[in-house]
């Protein structure tokens, strides 16, 4: 009886759907979803009306998530109720959706439109199988981001070593000022400052090695990472785990806080907050280990095609007006980041400036701990880096709590 | 009457009570009161650290803020979209098998009462991946009707007892001397028993009407869009987009209390005696 | 009436008959059909599906993988699980709290002065608003620089507690919200209940001398059993349920130590690192067993009181 019930709903919804479809729009509609902040909305919804503009019989419906809904709601909708297009990540945060099928192979459209010249740099973290599965539209620098405010008021200069910039903290908190923000009740934040501390002591490719699972997280070198990590720990904003990462960057804007590791996206949150190019700073993250080639946090966003999108045509068109070079000039201003097509050009934002000069000279480039490490791993490994922050007594059973997590992930 | 009541203590612990009962009630209400205070402080208020004071001015703009700046106004939609069929659903269902259940003698008539009974208290979690899987195969993933159908099913539980009960107390004289006229058992359950069951009706569609719209653990898991998402889970997702703008979350949460308040102070007899059901013997 | 029954139209006698000799028999069978298959579809099916998945790694996109026990095998080795386990049980003995809280509110209010039925719907208050929404009030109560409950505890101690980020007090915390719409459902119950209290078996137990407290425990009590039995069936559920807070106010942290086993479930099975059905099945099984313990002894209850009649 359930069966039956079940093939006969099935036929009902069948039908319905053949109904609608008979309805036939006058244009082509093109579904895309979402999860960007308020700035980069406004930005590719510019960029949309250009493409609109250029294809005047299709229509871009955009359907935007909140950012940390989305990373949710993305495993649902491919499934269920897939759009035409969809944003994601690169590196291994895409793997499980391309091993499952999820995505679809766009490497047509790259050889089609010479991207893998134009997107060259940005090729090997898109690439599975020796297939493209998305297109990359902006990438952006980590680092350091500063209030110069309080650094006079607790009159301290810009840190020229890791030794100084932990010296410093003393200063500041002489001064009644957090050394260092942040805010993790979102858990990445406090993942940034990991990735940092791990590439500046042990180096990119160990840094590597440990997200592929193939270093155990009871190493003395992870213990090494956390060592450097316990000398500032005193001085990291006391509630960070009860405050979302905006809510720290009006900390750093208040003056309450010195020193931010985040990504280039926050430099329009400490704007909205009044700070300007005079008082807000930027450093790239000081050497720990003298002489290891430099790697730095340049996380890559992307879309990508669902296996199950229906107007594949016309997606595939749009994959390739955001990657051409005017479309990423444009954008890239907008949101204020850079662009992955070479051809483009950089704003003049002396942030962007900065962001790109430190990306171009390093040595190698990582994108984020939760998307270099596959999901499970990361979530384990940012409420290990949650609680180290909360509780540094507590490192030998949190690394053993990692080691077993990495056990059996990786296996 | 239990305890003793105030009107014959001295005047001065009448005066006292009387005053206590509204602090009481004050502090009681401390989260409600703060968060309807927030939602008409000016953001400037908060930025300044006013937190607590006075508001420079009522800021009502907030809750015009929330319609022209976000979703909500769908979010609301949706919520009636899915709650109104639901309690139509759900009511219309358990009459028929609540007076079954009440009427009828047969064998596996305890069995089925008390199957209703026991998969109403299951935790909704052993439900969720069975459900989702079989809401995306029917192809109803996502939308409010797939929401509603659900929610249909598991309120029959409830709503089952709940008329069962109700049917049971009512004279059964009324239904044999139907039988001995003639009367098919169709028109003894429309004609006679249905319009007995006003008050139960009443009771049981406020009561669904309130638990629907409040839930949000099956929104999360069948409906991910904004053009689908009932209040609840679109609220959630606001407050990921509203961080530190708590005179914008606090407009949202308000806003979407008010059905149900409303409900709750319109209906409120009914709403008490289907809550209280069993509360008393007899 | 009786002249449309002994003259009926040809063409429908034979259904009419049939009808009319079978109808005792097969209407509570229509009357039950619908609410029976939605039930059975959506309700008791989904159990045993669950049971069955609980066997398997699936990750809900590609095949499945049978795995035996071995879902149960991590689940007893897993950290997070038992901190979910032990915070399902701090919850359930906290929230038992809201049966004499409420009966204390009610007890309270139990009086006839001008405006009483308002008071009380005002009390009722809580209850009728989503979970969601409380759970945001609560936040902003405990929000650390400019919550009211930070605010305060920061002018009696000198520090604020952000109790949402801090390990020791964050599941109160949340319980403490918990029980905010649920002392304000059992006060109304028990309202209810004193309302039918007979006044002949009150006046008698004065007369013998009882009041306060002795009068509660020995003479009122007893006949508010109904209103009790009640209160701890929808406390217990509502404090193995509490889903809805954990997510809104913690998503389970800092850190996963506000985890209660139903979010447990959630976030291995669908959340952002998770999709691990087979061993969030796993979770809901476990979670399924507890709960069978305390529905297996109201239905008993109910079975017993149903049967006696």
């Amino acid at each position: 009886m359930n069966v039956s019930l079940k093939s006969l709903l099935l036929g009902v919804s069948a039908a319905s759907l053949i109904v609608s479809a008979s309805f036939a729009q006058e244009k082509r509609v093109l579904t895309y979803n979402a999860d960007y902040d308020p700035i980069p909305l406004a930005a590719m919804e510019a960029l949309i009306a250009d493409f609109e503009a250029a294809n005047p019989d299709v229509d871009v419906k955009i359907n935007n998530f909140d950012h940390e809904g989305y990373k949710t709601a993305i495993r649902n909708f491919l499934t269920a109720d897939a759009p035409d297009l969809a944003n994601w990540y690169a590196g291994n945060r895409m793997a499980p959706f391309v091993k499952a099928n999820q995505f679809m192979d766009v490497s047509d459209v790259w050889e089609a439109n010479g991207l893998s010249e134009a997107l060259g740099s940005a090729k090997a973290s898109m690439t599975i199988d020796g297939k493209q599965w998305g297109v990359p539209y902006t990438y952006y620098q980590w680092g350091i981001y500063y209030n110069r405010d309080a650094y006079k008021a607790a009159g301290v200069g810009e840190p020229k070593s890791w030794d100084e910039f932990v010296a410093n903290c003393e200063k500041f908190k002489a001064a009644g000022i957090d050394c260092l923000t942040t805010g993790t009740k979102a858990l990445w934040p406090g993942a940034g400052i990991f990735d940092y501390l791990s590439l500046r002591t042990n180096g990119y490719e160990w840094h590597m090695d440990l997200t592929a699972g193939k270093v155990a997280w009871t190493d003395q070198k992870v213990k090494d990472v956390f060592a450097q990590w316990a000398r500032i720990q005193p001085f990291i904003t006391a509630n960070h785990a009860a405050i979302d990462w905006q809510d720290a960057a009006a900390l750093l804007v208040q003056g309450k806080a010195a020193n931010y590791v985040m990504g280039n996206f926050a430099v329009g949150v400490f704007k909205e907050g009044g700070m300007t190019n005079d008082n807000l700073g930027f450093m790239v993250f000081p050497e720990i280990t003298a002489g290891l080639p430099r790697a730095e946090e340049a996380p890559t966003d992307t879309i990508h095609i669902p296996a199950g999108a229906k107007n594949v045509e016309d997606a595939k068109k749009f994959l390739a007006f955001v990657a051409s070079a005017d479309a990423q000039t444009k954008l890239n201003m907008a949101l204020n980041q850079l662009p992955t097509n070479k051809n483009s050009a950089v704003g003049d934002d002396p942030f962007l400036k900065a962001g790109f000069e430190m990306l171009s000279s390093a040595h190698a480039l990582a994108q984020f701990f939760d998307r270099d490490a596959p999901a499970e791993m990361a979530k384990a490994g940012m409420e290990g880096f949650q609680e180290f922050m909360v509780k540094p007594e507590n490192l030998d059973a949190i690394l053993d709590r990692l080691e077993k997590t990495r056990q059996r992930v990786y296996k | 009457m239990f305890p003793k009541p105030i009107e014959r203590s001295s005047p001065a612990a009448q005066l006292l009570y009387k005053a206590a009962v509204p602090v009481a009630l004050f502090l009681w209400l401390l989260p409600l009161i703060g968060v309807a205070m927030t939602s008409v402080r000016p953001a400037s208020d908060l930025a300044q650290g006013n937190y607590f004071g006075i508001p420079s001015y009522l800021a009502f703009g907030n809750y015009v803020e929330i319609f022209t700046q976000s979703n909500i106004g769908w979010y609301m939609v949706n919520s009636f979209k899915v709650t109104i069929p639901t309690v139509i659903g759900a009511v219309a269902i358990s009459c028929m098998t609540g007076f079954a259940l009440a009427v009828y003698r047969f064998k596996s008539n305890l069995l089925l009462f008390f199957m209703f009974v026991a998969g109403n208290f299951v935790p909704f979690q052993i439900l969720m991946v069975p459900v989702r899987d079989l809401t995306l195969q029917l192809g109803v993933y996502n939308t409010w009707y797939g929401l509603a159908m659900f929610h249909i099913a598991f309120q029959t539980g409830f709503c089952t007892l709940f008329m069962r009960n109700f049917i049971r107390a009512l004279p059964y004289e009324l239904i044999e001397a139907a039988r001995v006229e003639g009367v098919s058992e169709w028109r003894i359950f429309a004609y006679i028993v249905v319009p007995l069951m006003r008050p139960a009706i009443a009771a049981l569609a406020v009561l669904v009407f309130t638990f629907i719209w409040n839930d949000f653990f099956w929104a999360t898991v069948l409906t991910t869009s904004a053009e689908t998402q009932p209040v609840t889970a679109g609220l959630s997702s606001l407050n990921g987009q509203w961080i530190a703008q708590w005179h914008l979350v606090s407009a949202g949460s308000i806003l979407a209390a008010v059905p149900p308040v409303l409900m709750f102070f319109l209906m409120q007899r009914h709403f008490i005696a289907g809550l209280t059901l069993g509360a008393t013997k007899g | 009436m009786s002249i449309t029954r002994t003259a009926p139209l040809p063409p429908t006698t034979v259904r009419t008959s049939f009808w009319r000799k079978n109808q005792r028999r097969l209407a509570p069978r229509l009357f039950l059909a619908p609410g029976v298959i939605l039930f059975a579809i959506y309700v008791i099916w989904p159990i045993f599906d669950s049971l069955r998945l609980s066997l398997y790694d699936w990750d809900g996109l590609g095949e499945k993988t049978w795995l035996g026990f071995d879902n149960y095998v991590e689940l007893f080795d897993d950290e997070a699980f038992y901190t979910s386990l032990k915070n399902n049980v701090i919850w359930l003995v906290l929230y038992l709290l809201a049966i004499p809280a409420g009966l204390a509110i009610a007890i309270f209010l139990n009086q006839t002065i001008p405006g009483m039925r308002l008071y009380k719907s005002l009390f009722f208050f809580p209850f009728v608003i989503s979970q969601v929404v409380v759970g945001l009030m609560f936040s902003w109560f405990y929000a650390p620089g400019f919550g009211l409950f930070y605010g305060l505890i920061e002018a009696i101690t000198g520090t604020g507690i952000a109790v949402l980020a801090d390990e020791r007090y964050v599941t109160y915390g949340i319980i403490a919200a918990g029980l905010w719409p649920q002392i304000a459902y059992v006060m109304i119950l028990y309202l209810t209940g004193l309302n039918n209290v007979s006044p002949d078996q009150i006046e008698a137990a004065r007369l013998d001398g009882a009041k306060g407290f002795r009068m509660l425990w020995h003479v009122i009590l007893p006949q508010l059993a109904p209103a009790t039995f009640i209160a701890v069936v929808v406390t217990v559920i509502g404090a193995l349920r509490s889903f809805d807070l954990v997510s809104i106010m913690t998503d389970g942290g800092p850190y996963g130590t506000s985890r209660v086993l139903s979010f447990y479930m959630y976030e291995q099975a669908l959340s952002e690192y998770g999709y691990r059905m087979g061993y969030g099945a796993a979770i809901a099984v476990i979670l399924f067993a507890i709960m069978m313990v305390f529905i297996s002894g109201f239905i008993w209850k109910m079975w017993r009181e149903e049967t006696e009649h």
